[in-house]
């Protein structure tokens, strides 16, 4: 069992240090702006809650946040599925896994514009591999700069070829770690393979899924740089999530104000989802 | 070879295929890739990469890139490693929020800090180093460290640190000695992760950097927006990108599968 021992804030100390740094000063300025109106010339005047009104009611932001909810509950389904299945399926030894981890892993590690980047060279209509087989193999018109639904379609697989693979590694860790002696105890039972999934594999995975459902989930939702080096948001507003709405609006309009308040009705979100997901994986480790 | 085992082969093809391409169409030449389409490169050149090593803005981006995420790796497994020690046997005051807290960091969108952090750092006079970038990677970096070695630090039996204080061993010395050799595989995943995600991140780095200790993602979005439409420049340093997370996941190959569960198996 863990002593109490107050002491242990020292070794906490250097974190506690980086993390505020970093975290508190700009997180104050934020707040600062969002109760602030600016015309530029560094002059600042009280605004109260008005813009926290203005964005909560305004329709662009509902928008963006429905798109927003769309895109993250339709990936999580995905990549969760799909990352059990492919997890599943996996051999548990052999000379090729290690091989299937590391290609795995490979694009984990791409630059997330490189990702927009790749993509977009892989889906031009006239000379990317998928667009060109699209047009002219399966006779699909498949142009993301001018239909919404393929914009859309392109911008999940995208995130699907992304990030299914953490969840995979995650859940191949779990199933790794189940002792041969539960499987064989199933054979001798005559218990089902659904059986073996729903009361061996499922339980031994619970802990790394909820790892993996609250890594994709944050980071879908914050989710800036692949989308808006691929579409730009377009075509028109269809794939603009809501960090992009967001940039767009403190960087684009320099609307400073109505910007804070957004990001910290954002955080909001986040940090309430997040709650619920840790508070469900830490009662778990008790 | 059982027949299952095809999902996962046709998932690692669909992986290959985006990364194929980047490959094929940086060894083209400007006129074939604008000549239309071909799935294997007609005439093979290297001039693309050529162009990259030669020229100092390119070649820059990379050393750029690579210093402040290695200057952000030490940095984040210094601080994190005494931090997950303290979590993972200790009970204090707040520890619980704490933790919390510093998983929240993880969780603000990297958009909404660009500005804040752009002034917070020209103001301390770090605008535009590698020193900068590292520590503003530390915001999501060391919150996951810690979670990662304090994962891998609670599956240590505590006899271990008794043993070692009955030994006559010193704090300090039991840490470093005994203790950071036990958890290797921690350290190095923590290590993997905190180099995954300052490597990719683009936002912060490109906010608070200009000319000096600019990574090598801008680079690229700056030339694909200046020089117009030079593709296959652009598919050879985006291959260049992928090589160093490529070596890095090489290191760490045998850790993959226990590893990405952070120690929570």
């Amino acid at each position: 069992m863990k002593t109490e021992n107050q002491k242990a804030w020292f070794f906490v100390l250097p974190v506690l240090v980086l993390v505020a740094f970093n975290a508190l000063v700009p997180l104050m300025t934020v707040v600062n702006y969002s109760v602030q109106e600016t015309f530029g010339n560094n002059q600042f005047f009280w605004a109260g809650l008005r813009w926290f009104e203005e964005i909560l009611r305004s329709e662009r932001f509902h928008a963006a946040l429905g798109r927003q909810l769309l895109f993250t509950v339709t990936i999580l389904i995905i990549e969760v599925s799909l990352g059990i299945a492919i997890a599943l399926a996996m051999p548990r030894k052999g000379f090729w896994v290690p091989v299937c981890l590391v290609l795995m892993a490979l694009p984990l590690l791409i630059p997330w514009n490189v990702v927009g980047a790749m993509w977009n060279i892989f889906t031009l209509p006239d000379i990317g591999l998928l667009g060109w087989t699209l047009n002219n193999v399966v006779g699909i018109d498949y142009n993301m700069t001018t239909s919404p639904v393929a914009a859309w379609i392109t911008v999940i697989v995208m995130d699907v070829w992304h990030w299914t693979s953490l969840v995979v590694l995650l859940c191949y860790a779990g199933l790794v770690a189940i002792p041969d002696a539960y499987y064989q105890a199933a054979k001798i039972d005559g218990a089902s393979n659904w059986a073996v999934f729903r009361y061996i594999q499922l339980p031994k995975m619970k802990t790394v899924l909820t790892i993996a459902v609250l890594l994709r989930f944050m980071d879908s939702f914050n989710i800036y740089t692949e989308p808006f080096t691929l579409t730009g948001g377009g075509p028109g507003n269809s794939t603009t999530l809501l960090s992009i709405d967001l940039v767009k609006i403190a960087l684009g309009q320099f609307d400073l104000g109505p910007a804070a308040a957004m990001s910290l009705i954002y955080f909001a979100i986040t940090l309430a989802v997040s709650w619920v997901f840790y508070t469900l994986m830490t009662k778990d480790d008790q | 070879m059982r027949p299952r085992s095809v999902v996962p082969l046709i998932y690692v093809l669909f992986l290959l295929l985006p990364i194929y391409w980047l490959l094929a169409m940086s060894f083209k030449t400007t006129n074939e890739i604008l000549g239309g389409f071909s799935l294997f490169p007609q005439e093979w050149t290297l001039d693309n990469y050529r162009a990259i090593f030669s020229d100092p803005t390119w070649y820059w981006g990379y050393i750029n890139s690579i210093i402040y995420v290695s200057l952000n790796t030490v940095i984040s497994l210094a601080a994190a490693l005494p931090a997950a020690y303290a979590f993972s046997r200790y009970r204090f005051m707040g520890d619980k929020h704490l933790f919390f807290w510093l998983l929240t960091n993880r969780m603000a969108p990297a958009a909404v800090f660009a500005l804040p952090f752009f002034q917070l750092y020209s103001a301390v006079g770090l605008f535009d180093t590698h020193l900068a970038v590292a520590l503003a990677h530390c915001l999501f970096n060391i919150p996951l460290a810690v979670w990662i070695l304090e994962g891998f630090m609670s599956g240590v039996p505590k006899e271990l640190d008794e043993t070692a204080y009955v030994d006559g061993y010193s704090f300090p010395r039991f840490f470093a000695t005994i203790f950071i050799p036990t958890i290797k595989a921690g350290v190095g995943v923590a290590a993997f992760f905190c180099f995954m995600f300052s490597w990719v991140e683009l936002l912060l780095a490109k906010t608070l950097t200009a000319v000096e200790a600019k990574p090598i993602a801008a680079t690229m979005t700056r030339t694909a927006s200046s020089a117009g439409y030079e593709l296959g420049l652009l598919a050879a340093a985006g291959v260049l990108t992928i090589i160093p997370g490529a070596i890095v996941i090489y290191f760490v190959r045998n850790y993959i599968a226990k590893g990405f569960a952070l120690g929570r198996v």
